[in-house]
């Protein structure tokens, strides 16, 4: 998951941290299709393309993009899973965690165009993770990145290609995207610090 | 030198003024006038006899880095001891008059306490061929007490000899009851705890089933058998029966079967690593009540010195042993006293008359009255204190009581009126 | 435990799930191109050998390099250890190094433990002594889960030297941790005399255990313990305790057969059920390399131990 995305049962989306909510489920829908479309686009079309989201919520949304994808072209499109946590550069300042699941469709990556699907972009950290874990699995044409929300405050060098929205907020704001796969209901929440 | 002690409580008794001169308790009252006498305050003080350790290790000769007879007998001291049984398990052996002398001359030299070395049973304590116990019965050092301890004498007809020929000295054998062939490279108790633990099982019945043979045999020869550091249930049982038969048979001990239990070995901690091993809760329950109904005579510490590094190891290659001198009374207290199954005069039975008596010491052993040996120890139940291996006075550390609060303290011993230690310290 | 895998004890179910399911994941980069991950570059495992393992040694080798650790291998023999260095002035030396994570085998029981007591970094049990191994034990039950699936409820015999055997104990305390029940058999001069207190059940009856076993886990026989008699003869106990042909028709269709090396064969397990398809024995190898890295991952990839905490936060 990425770093600025918190697991559900951490606090309650209902719970007293003051949160206000900056995508609906409408809007979520309409901008993974409006990258969908980008996406095949950008990639004339799609041919080679393989969508690998990064676990927990960049699966579900790597899952949608495949289908809208799917709907548009008549064609499957190969998806998957690519777990970064063995990657982090933040392991040693907190206690080891459970590994999330790395799962390349039959096709592989070499010389495919890897869409790699993040939730939340903020540091840019996770992504260089992906980048590096992706390096060990294979050797991609191109790597290119879609992300729900774009929050700012990159670290790094790394920039999305495919952004459902931008969303100016101060580092000590919490941004959680909420997916009906997972959380029971489709929403961006925009929480103020404690 | 003439000492008064004002207000002791003998025995746990009244408050009492003792008056010592000449190595001698001359005068017990109230109000006794001081004259020349240096006065002591005992108030709140328990007054005892001067303790009687039977099963000492002093090391020396031999392994004088753990302990040697100065240093030890200064432990004993401190612990409120007056006499002590250094065992014969030195190197070399105390196996010849020789030997025996020197562990006496060195202790009336160093003069902490009376030390009356114990012979070895059998020559190198290796089983197989009395040792010259004439002799050393005959020596200055006037040996009374013999054994082979830290190994069984497991031949039974080797143990019949022995016990037949000391009858002629009046002497004891004093027998480490350890079955060898059921106890090869023993660790620990063996029970729940081993199991789980994987080490080598030290089973009662190794134990038990020599007090057994001992016991027939002693009654059979119509001599004196002393079973050293019982540690089981069962071995109380058979102990129990054999006196009821009126047979000369008399039992040890330690401070550390009365307190500490096989759990401890879960540490891995070879501080916990003793022959015989730390037993169960139910065992340490029966050692009490046998020591509190006199099945048990005395307590004996079983002081076993050893260097850091024998014990700063794994389990397994660890040296078997734990010092207790300057524990015992804290101990004993705590087990048998403060839980109300003895009082005072009953543990300054088992503490010093009866193994006074076993070892045959006339000196010692003997309690505060007037014409007695000044043999005393002033002792404060009163007060509590966190066992510090650092601070013992023997030269090793190996205590399993480290970091426990124990009750009471030794305030100050008399050996023949003179003191060797005073105000909690060595003199 | 906070820091150290010494006993399969120190593991919650919990603890121990977390660990399996690590391992899962884990599984696929054996078969990657590029066999390495870099989550532990720059820490320091120490193989700590005081008795001969190859294999195990190798194991958890292979599984710190796949973690991208810096891999010491330490054995006693032609060390100053052989020369009579304790293993306290080892631990020290090693401290000095900076260890932040020793792997130590040995043959006396507890010897973990002491080592714990001396190092700051992560002790891992590799066996000791006649004590446990717990990392057998966790591969064990993950190639049990990877064949049977969940092990609740599942029945698992283990047949032959309990007393003196790490892989026993480490196995019971692990598999009922993880809701199995399990059954020893073995004559009984090879149960610890309080055998009854463990979590178990136990039998001398091979034959009647073998129709209801999901897994037989067979232990290797020493022959020193022949002499010992625990036993009259080697052909006594091979008759009486060992899995042949026809012990193996008795077993379940879907039962498994396991051994955790090295087997006599011939003694108590015969060649043709080494080799039969129920055999798990090749993967439990394979599997070791897996379960090992997530033992390593999970005690030395964070800023603090993932097992054998109770931590409130999931991440």
């Amino acid at each position: 998951m990425s770093a600025a995305s918190v697991p559900p049962h951490r606090s309650s989306p209902n719970g007293d941290m003051s949160h206000k909510s900056v995508l609906e489920a409408p809007d979520i829908r309409r901008a993974l299709t409006r990258i969908a479309h980008e996406i095949l686009e950008r990639t004339k079309g799609g041919e080679d393309i393989v969508l690998l989201g990064i676990p927990t919520r960049g699966v579900t949304l790597a899952e949608r993009l495949a289908r809208r994808i799917e709907e548009v072209e008549g064609r499957p499109v190969p998806q998957g899973s690519l777990d970064v946590t063995m990657y982090r550069d933040d392991l040693r300042l907190r206690p080891a965690r459970a590994l999330g699941r790395t799962e390349l469709p039959p096709e592989g990556v070499d010389d495919r165009v890897v869409v790699l699907i993040d939730d939340v972009l903020y540091s840019g950290r996770t992504v260089r993770a992906a980048l590096d874990a992706l390096n060990d699995l294979g050797r991609p044409r191109a790597v290119q990145l879609a992300t729900l929300v774009d929050r700012g405050h990159r670290e790094l060098p790394i920039r999305a290609d495919y952004v459902g929205k931008n969303l100016p907020t101060s580092a000590k704001e919490t941004v959680r995207v909420l997916v009906e796969e997972v959380d029971g209901r489709d929403a961006v929440l925009l929480e103020a610090g404690k | 030198m003439t000492y008064l002690i004002k207000g002791a409580r003998i025995l746990g008794g009244e408050a009492r003024d003792i008056r010592m001169e000449d190595g001698v308790i001359t005068e017990i009252g109230t109000g006794l006038a001081p004259k020349d006498a240096e006065t002591i305050d005992a108030d709140g003080l328990i007054a005892l006899p001067g303790l009687v350790d039977l099963h000492t290790h002093l090391r020396e000769p031999g392994r004088e880095d753990a302990e040697t007879v100065e240093s030890g007998t200064r432990a004993a001291a401190a612990g409120g001891f007056t006499a002590v049984h250094a065992m014969a398990n030195t190197e070399p052996v105390a196996d010849t008059a020789g030997v025996v002398e020197q562990v006496w001359r060195l202790g009336r030299e160093a003069g902490h306490c009376d030390v009356h070395p114990v012979g070895a049973v059998t020559r190198g304590i290796e089983g197989r061929q009395l040792a010259e116990l004439g002799a050393m019965a005959d020596s200055a050092a006037h040996v009374r007490v013999f054994s082979d301890d830290g190994h069984c004498v497991d031949d039974a007809v080797l143990m019949r000899r022995a016990l037949e020929y000391v009858k002629a000295f009046d002497g004891v054998v004093a027998q480490h009851a350890q079955e060898p062939r059921l106890t090869e490279h023993a660790q620990m108790n063996e029970g729940e705890v081993s199991g789980r633990l994987g080490l080598a099982g030290w089973p009662a019945v190794a134990e038990e089933a020599i007090i057994s043979r001992d016991c027939l045999l002693a009654a059979h020869v119509g001599s004196r058998l002393h079973v050293c550091h019982v540690s089981t249930a069962g071995s109380v049982e058979i102990i129990r029966w054999a006196k009821s038969k009126g047979w000369q048979v008399t039992a040890e001990v330690t401070p550390h079967h009365l307190f500490l239990t096989d759990e401890l070995a879960e540490t891995y901690d070879p501080i916990y690593k003793v022959n015989p091993p730390l037993r169960t809760k139910a065992d340490v329950e029966a050692l009490r009540e046998a020591l509190a109904d006199g099945t048990i005579d005395c307590v004996a510490t079983d002081h076993a010195p050893h260097p850091v590094e024998a014990k700063e190891t794994e389990w397994s290659p660890a040296a078997m042993g734990m010092i207790g001198l300057e524990t015992a009374l804290s101990v004993a207290q705590a087990a048998m006293v403060d839980t109300g199954l003895l009082d005072w005069a009953g543990l300054a039975d088992r503490m010093s008359v009866r193994p006074a008596r076993i070892g045959r010491l006339a000196g010692q052993g003997h309690l505060p009255v007037p014409g007695a040996p000044a043999n005393l120890t002033l002792y404060d139940p009163g007060v509590r204190r966190v066992v510090d291996p650092a601070a013992s006075v023997s030269k090793s550390r190996n205590t399993p009581f480290a970091g426990l609060e124990l009750p009471g303290r030794v305030h100050a011993t008399f050996l023949r009126g003179r003191p060797t230690v005073l105000e909690g310290k060595t003199v | 435990m906070k820091q150290h895998l010494i006993s399969a004890a120190d593991l919650t179910k919990d603890d121990a799930l977390l660990i399996l399911d690590t391992a899962e994941e884990l599984a696929s980069v054996a078969d990657r191109p590029i066999k390495k991950l870099p989550t532990l570059r720059g820490r320091t495992v120490v193989n700590l050998f005081f008795e001969d393992s190859t294999r195990t040694r190798i194991s958890f080798e292979a599984a710190a390099k796949r973690l991208s650790a810096d891999v010491i291998n330490f054995s006693a023999k032609g060390s100053s250890v052989s020369k009579g260095e304790s293993l306290k002035d080892t631990a020290l030396t090693l401290e000095a190094m900076g260890a932040d994570g020793v792997v130590i085998r040995h043959s006396a029981s507890g010897a973990p433990h002491r080592l714990a007591t001396w190092v700051r970094g992560s002790v891992v049990n590799a066996g000791d002594g006649t004590h446990e191994h717990p990392t057998q034990a966790l591969l064990d039950a993950y190639t049990m889960r990877r064949r049977l699936g969940d092990l609740e409820g599942r029945r698992i015999t283990i047949v032959g030297d309990i007393l003196h055997s790490r892989v026993a104990r480490s196995n019971v305390l692990l598999l009922n941790t993880l809701g199995a029940e399990v059954t020893l058999v073995a004559p009984p001069t090879l149960f610890p005399v309080a055998v009854g207190t463990w979590p178990c059940e136990i039998a001398y009856d091979f034959d009647a255990v073998l129709p209801k076993s999901d897994v037989v886990m067979m232990l290797r026989v020493q022959q020193e313990r022949m002499n010992a008699a625990y036993f009259p003869t080697v052909r006594e106990y091979s008759r009486r305790y060992g899995l042949d042909a026809r012990r193996m028709d008795a077993l379940p269709d879907h039962a498994l057969v396991m051994h955790p090396g090295p087997m006599n064969r011939g003694v108590e397990i015969a060649a043709e059920v080494a080799d039969s398809t129920r055999s798990t024995i090749v993967e439990q190898v394979a599997n070791g390399v897996t379960v090992r890295m997530a033992v390593l991952y999970l005690l030395l990839g964070g800023s603090e131990p993932a097992i054998g905490n109770s931590r409130t936060e999931g991440e």
